[in-house]
């Protein structure tokens, strides 16, 4: 018989849907059932119950909160196939993956592309266990679109760096154990002079603290370094080399803040059904406000095409390998549409969706007020809506650069 | 563009290549100027059918390739990007009411010659100048087919039309109690009223209840796909000539407000590519292709609309004059954007497909 590459077989699948749903009834603590993941936000303490920390861990011990990782750094070492099973059947259980946050969205798999092997040992496999928070050292004051223009310095010292300086709007910056950072190594050169490092928060000299948002929380925070001590082999890459790694590592933070989970699970409830529930209808169930039923249908249209551009960008980049210039597009489009649902919700719901607090509201409705005020924040991190078009002009439609 | 497979591949490659070199727009601007009312050129459309394209959704029993719509749109993209004038689309979407409707002898009959482009079939629903597939006053007594079809697509070249009555779907060959009469539309391509006068009919039988609604979604499709073509083409013409146009001493392709636009544009056209390539796709597919086929004509319909206002805005005065492309895709595209589906008409299904 001739040897052949089999491709995976329909029965591979189910065998390995089989093992999934066998690993779920050994380990998924039923009360957790319906939950979400805190860690994978940013906008809260962790403070894990026994039965969470047993669930992270036991995820975290396959790699399959991070299935399509390598397997010697402690990811799944799955194909994109397997990672879909696993995604179905957590789903079907009512499990949420305890594996998140940036390190696993952005720094991750930057870190796998740029990082040498000392450092994928040290860093991904924590990341896998979800044991390690991550923040974001890039904004600073007078360095927002415009993030080139940094100005914290890391000074060399010989065997360490000396980093003096200020960033602001950290995500998660009170809650992180360590910052990946792009810093100044040279003063002469406006990109060039750009270098990204990691930074441990319980350094000596970095100080927290957090700014209150619209919404009500406080899930970012200004962060102040003063003369922190960081070791050489904290560089990722070379030194220089910081502001293409720093950009790589935001093509990821797109593609997450546009076609991520979140976005996916907010499409699972559609407006109309929930404006059946505010509004009048007419004989045939219909929405009697024929001017709000055309919003929303333009709206959920809009919607759809959005996903499947989602789906279809994810296709077309598995042969390309990865992240690309299409996540511009993807997390303009992204944001923009999900902004315009928050404000169809409220639309829907009228005062009743603009609740603050009381129980006079549901959990939902409250919810949704306050993910409408974050929402606002999406066009603007990340790279903010313009600089999304500035990019998509320049990068992919050849346009020039304007003076 | 979705992952296509190798013989769409070629497909794709072969009727870009016919396109760009066959049938630029100077070819649609021929047709404009002999006049005749059929509005395509006869040779080109035979050359169309034995490179297959007439029959890519047909049987291979039935002289067809079978490809599929997915196939079908690719082919029909490249003509809208040059608005090569055939009666390609209408001929497929007929003939797709007799591979659904037809019995195996109206098929045995029709889809070798509608494959060959031998003859020419177009579908006729509307008896107003909006779509609405359910009010229908056409009716058959006795085989006997009458009543009045506006805006007819491709009705002088048909041989045979695909008639929406009461009851159900009918083949109704040109000639006896078949009348025209030419209506002009900005787009210059053929349109007609059509009144049938106690025409001999036959009923397309099969296909069940569903049988209109699912033709039409068939020309919701590659209508759409028409669009897409030529929402890129104007796409490109605009990108292009920002980039070379002058002013201020700089190309119009630096200035930011102009860069956004055009950001815009590109996003939105990724939409409507995603909208209707998933459009097609369910047709092949056999499911979801209500809402599948709205979703890519309302998406169509959106995108379309303002790229070409944009496009005419964006050249300045010379997008204005007849000598450039530009306008001739704005005034199809209002034509394909009423046909088969307006904007209003088809979030109101959308609606109604959604419980809402
Ligand atoms: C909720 C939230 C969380 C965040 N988390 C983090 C984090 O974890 N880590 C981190 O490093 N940063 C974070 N940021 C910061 C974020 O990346 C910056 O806010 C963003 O880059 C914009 O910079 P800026 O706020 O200085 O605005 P500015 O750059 O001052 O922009 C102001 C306005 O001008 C526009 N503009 C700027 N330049 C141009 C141009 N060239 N052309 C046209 N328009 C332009 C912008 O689009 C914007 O509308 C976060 C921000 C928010 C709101």
């Amino acid at each position: 018989m001739a040897t052949q590459i089999e491709p995976a077989t329909q029965t591979d699948e189910d065998a390995f849907r089989a093992e999934v749903q066998q690993f779920l009834a050994d380990n998924f603590p039923a009360e957790l059932k319906g939950q979400s993941n805190a860690l994978a936000g940013v906008d809260g303490p962790t403070n894990e119950t026994p039965a969470q920390t047993k669930w992270r861990e036991a995820v975290g011990a396959r790699g399959w909160g991070t299935p399509t990782w390598p397997k010697e750094y402690g990811g799944g070492g799955l194909t994109k196939a397997q990672a879909k099973i696993i995604d179905q059947e957590f789903a079907k259980a009512g499990a949420y993956n305890p594996i998140g946050g940036m390190g696993v969205m952005m720094f991750g798999p930057t870190l796998l592309e740029y990082g040498n092997e000392a450092q994928k040992q040290e860093h991904i496999p924590p990341i896998c266990r979800g044991e390690i928070r991550w923040c974001q050292g890039y904004s600073e004051p007078n360095a927002g679109s415009d993030l080139a223009n940094l100005q914290t310095f890391a000074e060399d010292k010989g065997d360490h760096y000396l980093v003096n300086g200020q960033k602001t709007w950290t995500s998660g910056g009170q809650w992180a154990d360590k910052c990946f950072a792009i810093v100044r190594t040279d003063k002469s050169d406006k990109h060039k002079g750009i270098s990204f490092m990691l930074i441990d928060m319980d350094t000596p000299g970095v100080e927290v603290r957090p700014i209150t948002m619209i919404s009500g929380t406080s899930p970012f925070c200004e962060t102040f370094f003063t003369d922190v001590k960081v070791p050489k082999e904290n560089l990722v890459g070379e030194e220089g080399q910081g502001w293409t790694i720093g950009k790589r590592l935001l093509q990821h933070e797109r593609t997450n803040i546009s076609g991520g989970g979140s976005l996916a699970r907010l499409m699972g409830q559609s407006l109309g059904d929930i404006a059946k529930k505010y509004q009048p209808t007419g004989a045939d169930g219909e929405l009697a406000d024929a001017v709000l039923r055309d919003k929303i249908a333009d709206f959920e249209i809009r919607w759809n095409s959005f996903l499947l551009t989602a789906r279809r960008a994810m296709e077309e980049s598995k042969a390309a390998g990865g992240v690309s210039e299409i996540s511009s597009v993807l997390k303009k489009l992204g944001t923009k549409l999900s902004q315009e649902r928050s404000e169809l919700l409220i639309e829907i719901r009228g005062l009743q969706g603009l609740g603050w607090e009381g129980d006079g509201f549901s959990d939902g409705e409250l919810e949704a007020v306050r993910a409408w005020l974050f929402g606002k924040a999406t066009t603007i991190y990340g790279g903010s809506t313009e600089i999304q078009n500035n990019i998509i002009a320049k990068r992919v439609l050849g346009m020039l650069d304007h003076q | 563009m979705a992952v296509l497979n190798e013989e769409q591949e070629m497909l794709r490659d072969m009727a870009r290549e016919w396109t760009v070199n066959e049938s630029p727009v100077t070819e649609f601007r021929k047709v404009r100027a002999s006049g005749e009312p059929e509005a395509f050129n006869r040779d080109a459309y035979a050359t169309m059918a034995q490179m297959g394209w007439a029959g890519v959704i047909i049987p291979e029993e039935h002289g067809g390739s079978d490809f599929g719509f997915l196939s079908a749109g690719l082919v029909v993209e490249e003509l809208g990007q040059t608005l090569t004038a055939s009666p390609l689309v209408m001929n497929t979407v007929a003939a797709s009411a007799i591979v659904l409707g037809g019995s195996d002898e109206q098929k045995a009959k029709w889809l070798p010659r509608l494959a060959s482009g031998e003859a020419i079939a177009t579908l006729a629903v509307d008896e107003g100048p909006s779509h609405d597939p359910a009010k229908i006053e056409t009716s058959v007594s006795d085989g006997k087919l009458s009543g009045t079809k506006a805006f007819v697509h491709e009705a002088h070249g048909a041989d045979l039309f695909v008639v929406a009555a009461k009851d159900g779907l009918y083949l109704v060959e040109k000639g006896d109690g078949v009348a025209l009469t030419t209506r002009k539309l900005t787009d210059q391509r053929s349109h007609a009223d059509v009144t049938f006068d106690g025409a001999a009919a036959d009923k397309l039988a099969s296909g069940g209840d569903s049988l209109l609604d699912d033709v039409l979604d068939r020309a919701r499709v590659l209508t759409a796909a028409e669009m897409l073509g030529m929402a890129q083409q104007v796409f490109d013409d605009t990108l292009a000539y920002l980039k070379q146009r002058v002013q201020f001493n700089q190309v119009l392709a630096s200035f930011q407000a102009l860069q956004h636009r055009m950001a815009d544009l590109f996003a939105d056209l990724a939409q409507m590519r995603s909208a209707v390539e998933a459009g097609l796709q369910a047709v092949d597919g056999g499911f979801g292709v209500a809402r599948a086929a709205t979703i890519a004509k309302a998406e169509a319909n959106r995108v379309m609309h303002t790229m070409a206002n944009e496009g005419i805005q964006l050249h300045g005065g010379i997008g204005m004059t007849d000598e450039y492309d530009v306008g001739f895709y704005l005034k199809r595209a209002r034509v394909l954007e009423a046909s088969f589906g307006s904007s209003s008409w088809l979030k109101d299904r959308f609606s109604k497909l959604s419980g809402y």
